[in-house]
């Protein structure tokens, strides 16, 4: 035991020492502390913007590949044809004013008894403190037939960006009385609302432009998130629920559990075969590569972290935020990720000054929009509870009412781009 | 000797950083507040186009706002069911934060000609309260001008349409701006407020 200690303080010591002697290799950070942040998302951006508020004294560096950023959120507009996809793409200068480095690069490794993150080019970055916000990634062998490069014909359109404009492309370029099939994920996944809202967009391109077209959701789920607004909203809209509805949901236990994709002739395979003009597959998930590449990953896929500072609890000073992170009952979405990021930055900021963490609080709110005048919610406040488990807060939260007048789900419409406007500059401005 | 000092000392901290994760206790303003930017914007400044900011406004007027969210008292999408997460303390504690923070108005559209009428009528009927065209937060009046345009007019028309209840002072003033200028009135009101950079 003391041996490890007697380790484990020698290796923190040496690490100390090393980097006062070596320094960063691209950029002089002095005595100053360093967090070093994978991945540019909701998440990274976030946690960065957010020390350096805290304490501008921390240097903070974001290690991502892409030089745009497009928010997977109100991606669905664009395919409803209420959004052009240029709105939903961010870049970093926001974040470089604030005094952050932004790095387009890939990370390779992350080395927690170094403390150092290797990126592609051949350098490795040292780090006091680094934040992992990967995002997801899919299992590409959980449906046979469909892997990544299947998707590069049939997208899942679920990292939004060229995906988002291919699947656009489909549904426009089909003809009317086309059918487009919608490939719902098991749980746990990005954005649980997310293929609902996209089946709903997709009926009010259809609707407007091809009204003799279906779209079939072949899910294996019993129910989804929203499940009952949703319904009601697709009744109202899409005659569902009448011979004639644009929108057909079947369930997993109905024969919509999808085991194989025929990409050649445009075949979902589930009970039944189910031929597509366009097909949407949006596979099931787990956390993305860099967590699995650095050991920071459960049996299950996802990134095990104590909820109340996310730090890993696998590697010590690693911290894991947004969708790849176990925070449920969090969900997988982009105001969560916000949150998680803000609690975890919090908690860095208060170590690094020789403080406890702070007592975090968490919300998350998530619209998804059903015509241009009609949108739902979900909203939630969440605190820790005494197992050091994240608890939702008695008595707060829920869905738009069911019985909300029209008028106000209008203006949720109204309030949902004012979230998109003011979550994305809370990010990246 | 020494060394096993050091190891005694980093053990201390150890322990130490493990028995202090505990959370009992209310979350800071700051940490309470941050979680409102995602909507409201960061430090309380909404970059628009509907949800308001809630920098610079009183500290009396945000708890009572939040109040009347929780017990259902004034319309809101989700703001009651976001108010009912948080004690009474929580919300003082954010309503402090957002009392220090500056209102940022962003540029918005508006017609000049009504703009200007808006403001005679503003002078009229609201100046009163609503102190230096608008702008001030005194005696817990909310910050009208250069408020987000689609906010402003939902609350105009809760408080027209009754879903929404006025003080009686404020009610007074609203009928009689009814009677002499009709919504007419109220929509030059609206772009009086919007024409504040």
């Amino acid at each position: 035991m003391s041996n490890i200690n007697r380790r484990h303080f020698l290796t923190l010591a040496g690490s100390t020492l090393a980097a006062t002697a070596l320094g960063f290799p691209m950029l002089s950070f002095g005595a100053s502390k360093h967090v070093v942040i994978v991945g540019g998302g909701i998440g990274g951006a976030t946690a960065a913007k957010y020390i350096r508020m805290a304490d501008a004294s921390i240097e903070v560096t974001i290690i991502e590949p892409n030089k745009t950023y497009y928010t997977c959120f109100l991606s669905n507009e664009v395919l409803g044809g209420g959004r052009d996809i240029k709105s939903i793409q961010f870049g970093y200068d926001g974040l470089k004013k604030r005094g952050i480095n932004v790095i387009h690069d890939l990370v390779t490794a992350i080395e927690p008894d170094t403390r150092k993150v290797k990126i592609s080019s051949g350098k490795t970055i040292r780090y006091d403190a680094c934040i992992v916000s990967p995002g997801v990634s899919f299992n590409w062998d959980a449906i046979e037939g469909y892997d990544a490069k299947v998707a590069e014909k049939l997208p899942h359109a679920w990292k939004a960006g060229a995906q988002t404009a291919l699947l656009h492309d489909q549904i426009r370029a089909m003809p009317d009385g086309g059918k487009v099939i919608i490939v719902a994920p098991p749980n746990p996944f990005r954005c649980p609302p997310g293929p609902y809202e996209r089946a709903s967009q997709i009926a009010w391109y259809l609707k407007n432009n091809k009204p003799k077209s279906k779209i079939i959701i072949l899910d294996n789920k019993a129910k989804f998130s929203k499940m009952g607004l949703f319904t009601a909203g697709w009744e109202r809209h899409y005659g569902y629920n009448t011979n004639n509805s644009m929108i057909e949901w079947i369930s997993g236990s109905g024969g919509g559990k999808v085991t194989r994709i025929d990409a050649k002739n445009m075949t979902a395979v589930a009970d039944v075969d189910f031929e597509g003009d366009v097909i949407n597959v949006i596979p099931p998930q787990k956390a993305g590569k860099i967590a699995f590449v650095a050991d920071l990953v459960d049996k299950k896929g996802w990134c095990p972290v104590n909820q109340g500072t996310f730090e890993s609890t696998r590697h010590k000073d690693i911290y894991v935020v947004g969708d790849a992170s176990v925070a449920s009952p969090l969900p997988k979405s982009g105001y969560a990720a916000s949150s998680e990021a803000k609690v975890c930055a919090a908690a860095i900021v208060a170590k690094f000054n020789g403080k406890d963490a702070p007592v975090p609080s968490y919300v998350n709110t998530c619209y998804s929009i059903l015509t241009p005048d009609d949108a739902i919610s979900v909203a939630m406040v969440y605190r820790m509870g005494d197992k050091g488990k994240i608890i939702k807060v008695e008595g707060s939260g829920g869905l738009t009412p069911t019985d909300a007048t029209d008028v106000m789900r209008k203006r949720e419409v109204t309030y949902a781009h004012s979230w998109f406007k003011n979550i994305t500059h809370d990010t990246f401005g | 000797m020494k060394y096993k000092m050091l190891t005694r000392l980093f053990m201390l901290l150890v322990s130490s950083l493990i028995s202090t994760v505990t959370f009992a206790a209310t979350p800071s303003a700051t940490m309470l507040a941050n979680s409102c930017a995602g909507c409201h914007g960061t430090n309380g400044s909404s970059v628009g186009p509907a949800s308001p900011t809630i920098a610079g406004i009183s500290v009396d007027y945000f708890i009572e706002t939040m109040d009347a969210y929780k017990k259902d008292e004034r319309p809101s999408t989700i703001m009651t069911r976001i108010a009912r997460g948080y004690t009474d303390e929580e919300i003082k504690l954010m309503a402090e934060f957002f009392a220090k923070q500056p209102f940022v108005r962003q540029p918005q559209t508006f017609d000049t000609r009504l703009a200007k009428k808006g403001k005679k009528i503003h002078k009229k009927y609201c100046e009163k309260c609503h102190e230096d065209g608008g702008t001030s937060s005194e005696d817990d009046a909310g910050i009208l001008a250069g408020q987000w345009e689609p906010y402003v007019r939902f609350s105009m028309e809760d408080f027209t349409s009754g879903t929404r209840t006025m003080e009686k002072k404020m009610k007074k003033k609203m009928k009689s701006l009814q009677k002499d200028h009709g919504d007419a009135g109220v929509d030059a009101l609206i772009h009086y407020y919007s024409s504040f950079e």
